[in-house]
C-alpha cells in the first residue's frame, strides 16, 4: 500500500478531499463577507445565520412544498438574498451613518433572533436532508473512494466563486462595486445610485451564504446553530486572507480547508485550532492579511 | 426626453435658459461647522467662470454643495432651470453635470480604461472614446495600467477625460492644475479652450491665476464662505493689483 509520510494514500486523499470541501465552504462564505464589508464597511455577523437559513429553506421547502434539491439551489439564494435586501433596506440603512460597530451589533442581534426563533420551533438537534439521487454513491478512483456529493460540492462552490470573481472583476456592475468600495461619494457624484448598489450587494453576499447553506444541507445536520460555529472559522479565514481581493478570499478559503484536513491526518488534536494558529502567525507577520493591501 | 431637455426645448429663446447655473443665498454645513455663508453667483450657458480665493475660502465646498456632497445645504441651486436643493445626490449629475474633485478620485482597483468608462452617460452627445484618446494620447498608451499608477498629470487628465465621455454640459473642475508641470498645465489650457468651443459651461476653481486669467469670461472671488467680488475679463487688467492683494499672492 502506498504511504505518504506514514499515512495510507487513501486516508490521506480522503482527508484532503474533506479539507477541500470544507475549504470550498470557507471560500464561499468569506467571499460574501468580503464583498459586503467592502461596500457597506459592515462586518456581517448574520452571515452564519443566513447560511443556516439557506439550509433550512432547502429542508422546509422540500418537506412542505416538495421543492427538490436542484430547484432549491436556485430558488433559496434568491429568496434568502431578497430577504437580505429587505434587511439592508429597512434596518442596516437606518444606521449606515453611525459608527460601523453598530452594524456589527445589529447583524449579530439579528443572527441571534433567527437562530433563537428556529430553535424554538425545531430544537437544536439537526435534521437530515437527503442527498439527491443523482449525487448519491461514489466513484472508486483506484487510490481512493470519492463520494459523488463531495465532488459535486467542490465543483459547484468553485464555479460559484469563479462566477462571483467574474461579475466583480470583469463586468460594469462589478466596476461600480469596486469603485464604490473605494469612494462611494464620488460614485454618487457621477450619477450612480449608490443606495441601490448597496442593497444589491448585500443581497448578493447573503445569497452566496444561502447557496452555501443549500450545498451544505445534505452534508451536515441541518440545525439552527450550524452557522454560528462555522462563522467563527470563516472570520479567521477572512483575517488570514485580508479584505483586499476576491481571488485572495477564494484561495485562502481553500488553502485553510486543506491545512485543516491535513492536520487531521497528522496531528488530529490540533485540527480544530490550526486555522487560529495560522491567523495569529499572519497577524504577527502581515497584519493586513496575505492578500490585503498594506496600509 | 427628461425634464431638463424639455426645458431647453421649450424655452430656448427665453433669457432664463441662457443661464446654466444660478446659486442663491447658499449656506452649507459640515456637521456643526457652518462653511458657506450665503453664496450668490450665476453662470451663463457656454461661459467659463473661475472661483478664486485663498485656501479655505470655501471654493471646493461650493462645488461639493452643488453636487449635494456636503452635510446640509440651504438656499437655492438652479441648474438648467431645475431647483436641485432637494434632489438626491445621484440625480444631480443626470442634469448634465460632470464633477472633477480636488483629490482627483482615480480608482486604484480599476485600470485606466475602466476608470474612463466608469461614470455613466448622463446625456447624449458626449465625446467618443476615440476623440478622448485623441485628446489625451498618454491615456491611450497607459490604458491597461492601474489607475493610481499614473503620474499626477496623467491622473488629472484621466479625471477630466472620464467626465467628457458622459455628455455633461456643465463641468465643475476643482484645482485641475494643482502640482502639475508647466507643459501639462499648458495642455490642460488647450483642452479647456477646445471644450469651450464645443459649447461647454465650465466652473473652474483655481489657485493658478496665470492659467485661469486668459481662459475665463468672469472671475468670482471668495472669502470666508462668500463671494466678495465679481470681475469680468474686460475689467481684469485694471483690477489685477487689487486682485493679487486679495488673493495674497
Ligand atoms: N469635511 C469637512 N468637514 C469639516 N470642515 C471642512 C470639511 N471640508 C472642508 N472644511 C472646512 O471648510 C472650509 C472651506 O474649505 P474648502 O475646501 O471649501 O476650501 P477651498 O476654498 O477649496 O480651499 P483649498 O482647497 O485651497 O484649501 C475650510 O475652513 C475647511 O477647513
Ligand atoms: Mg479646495
Amino acid at each position: 500500500m502506498t504511504m505518504i509520510f506514514g499515512v495510507p494514500l487513501a486516508v490521506f486523499m480522503g482527508q484532503l478531499t474533506l479539507g477541500l470541501v470544507n475549504g470550498a465552504f470557507y471560500a464561499l462564505l468569506s467571499l460574501g463577507l468580503a464583498v459586503i464589508f467592502g461596500l457597506l464597511k459592515i462586518v456581517n455577523f448574520a452571515h452564519g445565520a443566513q447560511y443556516m437559513l439557506g439550509a433550512f429553506a432547502a429542508l422546509l421547502g422540500f418537506r412542505y412544498l416538495g421543492i427538490n434539491y436542484w430547484l432549491a439551489l436556485i430558488l433559496v439564494p434568491l429568496v434568502v438574498g431578497g430577504f437580505g435586501m429587505l434587511m439592508e433596506r429597512f434596518l442596516l440603512r437606518r444606521i449606515a451613518h453611525l459608527d460601523h460597530l453598530y452594524g456589527l451589533l445589529l447583524t449579530f442581534g439579528l443572527a441571534l433572533i433567527f437562530e433563537g426563533t428556529l430553535v424554538n420551533f425545531f430544537g437544536v438537534s439537526g435534521a437530515r436532508y437527503t442527498t439527491p439521487e443523482a449525487l448519491q454513491g461514489g466513484m472508486n478512483l483506484g487510490f481512493m473512494f470519492l463520494p459523488t456529493y463531495r465532488a459535486w460540492v467542490l465543483v459547484a462552490a468553485l464555479t460559484m466563486c469563479l462566477f462571483t470573481w467574474f461579475m466583480i472583476e470583469r463586468t460594469r456592475l462589478g466596476a461600480y462595486l469596486r469603485a464604490g468600495t473605494e469612494n462611494s461619494q464620488l460614485m454618487q457624484a457621477f450619477g450612480v445610485n449608490v443606495p441601490l448598489l448597496i442593497t444589491l450587494t448585500y443581497g448578493f453576499g447573503v445569497a452566496l451564504a444561502a447557496f452555501a447553506g443549500v450545498l451544505a444541507a445534505p452534508l451536515y445536520p441541518v440545525s439552527p446553530t450550524m452557522g454560528s460555529s462555522l462563522l467563527i472559522v470563516v472570520f479567521a479565514v477572512v483575517v488570514i486572507g485580508g479584505m483586499g481581493s476576491i481571488l485572495g478570499a477564494i484561495l485562502t478559503g481553500l488553502g485553510m480547508g486543506v491545512i485543516e484536513g491535513l492536520t487531521k491526518v497528522y496531528y488530529p488534536e490540533a485540527s480544530n485550532t490550526v486555522i487560529f494558529l495560522v491567523m495569529i502567525l499572519v497577524l504577527m507577520l502581515r497584519p493586513a492579511g496575505l492578500f490585503g493591501k498594506e496600509a | 426626453m427628461n425634464t431638463a431637455e424639455a426645458y431647453e426645448a421649450n424655452e430656448a429663446t427665453d433669457t432664463h435658459s441662457l443661464e446654466m447655473l444660478r446659486v442663491q443665498d447658499l449656506h452649507a454645513f459640515y456637521g456643526e461647522s457652518h462653511i458657506l455663508h450665503g453664496v450668490n453667483f450665476n453662470v451663463k450657458r457656454g461661459e467659463l467662470v473661475t472661483l478664486l480665493g485663498r485656501n479655505g475660502a470655501g471654493r471646493s465646498t461650493t462645488l461639493k454643495s452643488i453636487m449635494n456632497m456636503v452635510g446640509r445645504r440651504t438656499g437655492s441651486i438652479v441648474i438648467n432651470g431645475n431647483e436641485t436643493l432637494h434632489m438626491k445626490p445621484h440625480h444631480i449629475p443626470r442634469l448634465g453635470i460632470g464633477y472633477c474633485p480636488e483629490e482627483r478620485g482615480i480608482f486604484a482597483s480599476l485600470d485606466v480604461h475602466e476608470n474612463l468608462l466608469l461614470p455613466p452617460t448622463v446625456r447624449s452627445g458626449g465625446m467618443s472614446l476615440d476623440e478622448i484618446y485623441g485628446m489625451f494620447p498618454n491615456l491611450y498608451e497607459r490604458r491597461k495600467s492601474q489607475g493610481t499608477r499614473l503620474s499626477g498629470g496623467e491622473q488629472q487628465m484621466l479625471a477630466m477625460a472620464r467626465i467628457l465621455r458622459t455628455g455633461a454640459r456643465l463641468l465643475l473642475l476643482d484645482e485641475i492644475t494643482e502640482g502639475l508641470a508647466p507643459v501639462i498645465v499648458q495642455k490642460l489650457a488647450e483642452v479647456l479652450v477646445q471644450l469651450k468651443e464645443r459649447g461647454m459651461t465650465i466652473v473652474l476653481v483655481e489657485q493658478n491665476f496665470r492659467f485661469a486669467a486668459p481662459l475665463a469670461d468672469r472671475h468670482f472671488v471668495m472669502d470666508h464662505g462668500q463671494i466678495v467680488e465679481e470681475i469680468s475679463a474686460a475689467q481684469l487688467p485694471s483690477r489685477r493689483e487689487h486682485l493679487n492683494t486679495m488673493l495674497g499672492v
